[in-house]
């Protein structure tokens, strides 16, 4: 057998070697920050750009565990909720202790027992995830207004930690997009480089099979929903530390749309079994890029809403498209 | 044959299909007549259903085409063929669990005023069918689909075909018996003739000698996707089909050498589970044991129970002498067990994924280090088994699902084969695959066994049973029928043991319903 060297185009490799998904979604965002620098001169100034990283945090946090659980092959729709939760919780915790340390770790302590009952629900209740996390997204929230009065709780905003992770920075960076950054970082090696992520593809992949080859399956869809309820716990903290308070729905309401919404836009296959972290990061910097440079042109909020609803059925035909689809029935 | 092709109202010509390299079907030409039975036989994997799925508008064939009526047709749907009056009965007809029996024979053409269904016209109808086709007492109108044993599943199915408002001109029947009690099969019987009769061709797919003598006037018989000839019933006999279905390849599938078989690795006492009773059998370590059996008379739920994937209810499982209590098939992998189960694409691979997935999955446990999995050790081993199996694929990165049958179940394999377990229990591991492969999946049993590796294998292949086993074990009904050493094996010891006499019908439809 010889080799017949074919002339391949830079493009291409560099194409081939980041994967057709992740060079679609950079060359969206390349075209989008052209677009929104060229009518904004202010776009590109480093503040804006740092305001635009703090802004996606938190629902960026809630994208990367989505995009967790629906590799899986399933959802939390609850992520939301469990995070007013959380906030609620540091916050009372944190002015009856007067340790913040202390209401962080209460904070993450509901998320994994949110993230549990979540799991142990879909498994041992034998309820399908979508209605479970459905019902859970209703209780938890209840669980924060009962306990709050459905008011504000306690003043965050003398502490130093919450003061740090709301407005402090590192390196030039704000600790919040640090936070980001970190929690992407260690997602992407969980799915990556371990067996534990190999065989969350695997589950959402052909969960028979996955079963059958000896995999615990069970343990691995209550361990991911535990990891979603400390995540949305972190992003529930940020929600504290942002607005100085404990928050039992204003800034994690809707969130787990948000959420859905940029696993779905960076390519997460909603059957489960395929999906990356880099994508979903890429996908959330685009979303807060198209956000951020509309308010910045003062464009009507409520037509921001309809450029994302549009961005992401565009998003996902192409998906489709590209892969196939026979036009029968309910799409997978 | 000028003659034949005027009085026949569907024609196969030339009816090839390929699925993924596997020649299924091969220049099958053969001719459908009003008011004749046409048997069809043939071993599993022989074409039969395949050539049903292309009458039925399931498939399109590749070459070849249909002629109805003197017109070539092609059905780009099942709806398609049923217009054109060819209706074929499966095993496992789709049966909606939710609504009743009444509302599934008509499901589609439901009597109705406007959009709103009138019950009590559906019901009457539903009686006046079942009264008219001689099923009455065997089905009620009003029991929920869920509710209905495989029994009355396949006459629901048949009574949609028979109210149908287009009236079928071809009806196909694919191994209706199968789930049948006696007093049922006479039914159906009267009610094949009764339609012989009245002008349809009917298509009577069984492996059942006795029924084919019973109904059939010509019987076609097909052996790895090609017809072999089509006999008239009334001037041949049971062993001239026999030789036409099995024909000569049977001489050239060598048996295995004997092995020194060792310690026992696998030991059954009493087992059952809610599909098998009492079950009791032994794997030694370099013996290759083959559990046959009719479809259904489980010997895949068994496998299943054996690694923790079903309860088992009673009796002791033991695995090199100690007691194994599988809770899951995770348990079953770390005591040393691995499973090729029957499904292999919907139960075995991940078939978006690429080989090195499919075969390291099952060893991740072992290629990782503080849970990193070691990407360099995986790809070694990884190859190893792919060249060791000879696993044609252009890189282990490739997707599975863009492999030939033979190829993804040499994957399935390859995976269990870098656990290296003490137990490697195979269900069907030829179904689906191509001669060339199937001769290589021997040869790589044969290797295992050689190692000292105990193996327990389903097979519906009777010419494998025997070139494969050292020991056969017959399940009948869910209980063990009997044991046949290989000296003693023969296709027609094994069959006498499979197939339930007539006065175990009755327990058969006790332990089916």
């Amino acid at each position: 057998m010889t080799t017949i060297a074919h002339p391949v185009s830079p493009f291409r490799r560099t194409v081939t070697a980041i994967g057709v998904q992740n060079s679609s979604l950079l060359l969206t965002l390349i075209a989008l920050v052209i677009l929104m620098s060229s009518l904004n001169e202010n776009f590109l100034r480093t503040n804006n750009l740092l305001l635009i990283g703090s802004a996606i945090t938190i629902m960026g946090l809630l994208s990367l565990v989505q995009t967790l659980v629906i590799i899986l092959g399933a959802l939390d729709i609850s992520v939301g909720s469990m995070a007013g939760l959380a906030s609620v919780v540091s916050a009372m915790v944190f002015t009856s202790t007067g340790s913040s340390a202390v209401g962080t770790l209460a904070a993450i302590g509901v998320g994994v027992v949110c993230g549990l009952v979540n799991g142990m629900i879909i498994i041992f209740g034998r309820v399908n995830p979508v209605v479970a996390t459905l019902a859970m997204l209703a209780t938890y929230k209840g669980i924060a207004q009962v306990i709050s009065d459905g008011k504000a709780q306690g003043y965050t905003g003398a502490d130093d930690l919450f003061i740090f992770l709301a407005k402090g920075s590192l390196a030039g960076l704000p600790t919040l997009v640090w936070v980001f950054l970190l929690v992407a970082a260690v997602l992407h090696f969980l799915l990556r480089y371990t067996d534990i992520g190999r065989n969350i593809y695997a589950i959402g992949g052909n969960d028979t099979a996955a079963r059958l080859a000896g995999i615990n399956i069970n343990r691995y869809i209550i361990g991911v929903y535990a990891l979603v309820g400390v995540v949305a716990a972190i992003a529930g903290l940020l929600i504290t530390a942002r607005t100085g308070s404990g928050q039992p729905t204003s800034g994690s309401e809707g969130l787990e749309l948000l959420a859905v919404t940029g696993a779905a836009l960076g390519g997460t296959m909603l059957k489960g079994g395929k999906g990356s972290i880099v994508s979903t990061v890429l996908a959330v910097i685009i979303l807060g890029v198209l956000n951020n440079g509309m308010s910045g042109l003062g464009v009507n909020p409520f037509w921001q809403n309809m450029a994302t609803g549009t961005l992401l059925v565009v998003a996902v035909v192409l998906q489709q498209v590209r892969g196939g689809e026979r036009r029968v029935g309910l799409p997978v | 044959m000028a003659t034949s092709e005027s009085t026949a109202v569907l024609t196969a010509e030339g009816i090839g299909k390929r699925f993924s390299g596997v020649t299924a079907l091969d220049g099958v030409t053969l001719d459908f007549r009003p008011g004749e039975v046409l048997a069809l036989m043939g071993e599993n994997g022989a074409g039969k259903s395949t050539l049903l799925r292309v009458l039925s508008g399931d498939h399109g064939p590749d070459d070849g085409h249909l002629v109805i009526d003197g017109a070539p047709v092609t059905f780009d749907s099942p709806r398609a063929a049923m217009a054109a009056g060819i209706r074929v009965i499966y095993q496992e007809p789709e049966i909606i669990p939710h609504v009743s029996v009444a509302e599934n024979v008509f499901v589609g053409e439901l009597p109705a005023r406007g959009r709103l269904v009138n019950r009590r016209t559906l019901h009457r109808m539903t009686r006046e069918a079942l009264r008219e086709y001689g099923f009455e007492g065997v089905l009620r109108p009003e029991t929920l689909g869920s509710r209905l044993s495989p029994a009355q599943r396949q006459l629901v199915e048949i009574l949609r075909v028979l109210t149908a408002t287009s009236p079928p001109k071809v009806i196909a029947f694919d191994e209706p018996t199968s789930s049948l009690s006696e007093h049922e099969v006479d039914a159906l019987f009267a009610l094949i003739r009764r339609l012989r009769d009245s002008g349809v061709a009917v298509v009577y797919v069984s492996h059942r000698m006795k029924e084919i003598f019973q109904l059939a006037d010509r019987v076609a018989v097909l052996r790895d996707g090609s017809l072999i000839g089509v006999e008239d019933a009334a001037s041949t006999d049971e062993n001239r089909l026999v030789r036409m279905m099995i024909g000569r390849d049977l001489s050239t599938l060598e048996r295995r050498a004997t092995q020194e078989t060792g310690r026992v690795v696998l030991r059954l006492d009493r087992v059952s589970t809610d599909d098998v009773t009492d079950i009791s059998l032994e794997v030694r370590a370099g013996e290759v044991v083959c559990l046959a059996g009719l479809v259904g008379a489980g010997r895949s739920e068994l496998a299943h129970a054996i690694v923790g994937d079903l309860p088992v209810r009673s009796g002791t499982v033991e695995l090199d002498g100690k007691p194994l209590r599988a809770r899951t098939p995770g348990d079953a992998v770390k005591a040393g067990i691995g499973f090729a189960p029957e499904e292999r694409k919907t139960d075995a691979l991940l078939m978006q994924r690429s080989v090195r997935d499919n075969v390291s999955i099952a060893v991740l446990d072992r290629l990782r280090r503080f849970r990193v999995v070691r990407r360099a050790k995986e790809r070694e081993l990884v190859a190893e088994y792919v060249r060791e199996l000879r696993v044609r694929t252009p890189s282990m990165e490739q997707e599975v699902r863009k492999l030939s049958g033979g190829n993804q179940q040499k994957t399935v394999l390859a995976r269990w084969l870098a656990r290296r377990p003490k137990l490697l229990i195979l269900d069907e591991p030829t179904r689906g695959v191509d001669v060339g492969a199937k001769a290589e999946i021997y040869r790589i049993i044969d290797g295992l066994a050689a190692e000292g590796i105990a193996l327990l294998v389903i097979s519906s292949d009777l010419p494998e049973v025997l070139s494969l086993a050292d020991r056969i074990v017959v399940l009948r009904a869910g209980r063990v029928a009997g044991a046949l050493d290989r000296d003693d094996a023969t296709e027609e010891a094994v069959l006498t043991l499979a197939i339930p006499a007539t006065e175990d019908a009755e327990d058969t439809e006790e332990i089916a319903s």
